[in-house]
């Protein structure tokens, strides 16, 4: 939202707080799904797919990525493939025994 | 000498300055908050037995603490908003609600933490443990610096607006952006460590 005029705001001010309540109503239902007692995989599954569904929720409209400019979009797509590769370089390591086990 | 393109945008990034910077401090920020999330599941995949953090951990308040953090978060864009609309009082407004917010969010983890120390629960009394306290730590530490800077903008910091209002608007901007990924933290924290 680089450039945007005043004259905008009113409607991003619309956009906020439907995305404010879209995120108290996912924060009930996260927590109730918690209380169905899910098998673990799938509860993990569910609780984060929420949670994925909020947070891009929190960073298209309260961070304005859904207009943003190529660098940030750039930066970010590195900044992604960097994090999943920090997250899943540990769990190969146990997940199939690359030596820690050996 | 001036701090250069605080308001104009650069013609190659097409961003100000200012922007730019702070999305590659959260770039860095991912992967600090991303290397203890990897702990985390290397800990917890390898560990014979893991509790469900709701048997240890007190869910309603942290469920509360999830909607006091969201609730700041649209403050503080509504703040930003009030400045691209003209209407300082009422940035000031939603910039010490914000404040607020961030406040009553650490004294609610003040009083879980007590709890839990009162209980004999350490970070070295388990992993599970070791691991909350980490990420909840690092996370308040996170909530407080952005309290911090807030509160430069709403009280020293406000000044500028009178001299340069669209800089201050766009340093509030990058102060909303900081707070938001606090906010997208938690997000993810609240079931890591609370529901799963």
């Amino acid at each position: 939202m680089t450039n945007d005029h005043a004259a905008d705001i009113d409607k991003h001010v619309r956009i906020y707080i439907t995305v404010f309540v879209t995120l108290m109503a996912l924060t009930i239902v996260t927590v109730a799904i918690s209380y169905l007692h899910l098998p673990v995989h799938l509860a993990v599954s569910v609780a984060l797919f929420v949670a994925f569904v909020k947070g891009s929720l929190v960073a298209c409209y309260f961070m304005h990525l859904i207009s943003e400019k190529k660098v940030i979009y750039g930066v970010l797509v590195l900044t992604a493939l960097f994090f999943i590769a920090l997250v899943l370089l540990p769990v190969l390591t146990v997940s199939d025994g690359f030596g820690i086990h050996g | 000498m001036d701090i250069p393109y605080t308001v104009e945008v650069r013609r190659d990034t097409g961003l100000t300055n200012g922007k730019i910077g702070i999305w590659l401090f959260l770039a860095s920020e991912v992967m600090l908050f991303g290397a203890l999330f990897a702990s985390y599941i290397l800990i917890r995949v390898g560990a014979p037995t893991w509790p469900r953090g709701a048997t240890i951990l007190n869910v309603p308040l942290a469920t509360f603490n999830t909607l006091v953090l969201i609730s700041s978060s649209v403050t503080m864009v509504m703040s930003w908003a009030s400045l691209k609309r003209h209407r300082f009082d009422t940035f000031r407004i939603y910039m010490a609600a914000t404040i607020l917010l961030g406040c009553v969010f650490l004294v609610v983890k003040y009083f879980e933490y007590s709890h839990k120390f009162e209980l004999g629960l350490f970070p070295r009394t388990n992993n599970f443990l070791a691991i909350y306290f980490t990420l909840t730590g690092l996370h308040m530490l996170h909530v407080f610096g952005g309290m911090c800077v807030n509160a430069y903008f709403l009280f020293p910091g406000a000044k500028q607006w009178k001299t340069n209002p669209e800089w201050f608007t766009n340093r509030v901007e990058n102060s909303g952006l900081f707070w938001h990924f606090v906010d997208l933290v938690w997000i993810f924290l609240f079931p890591t460590l609370y529901l799963l």
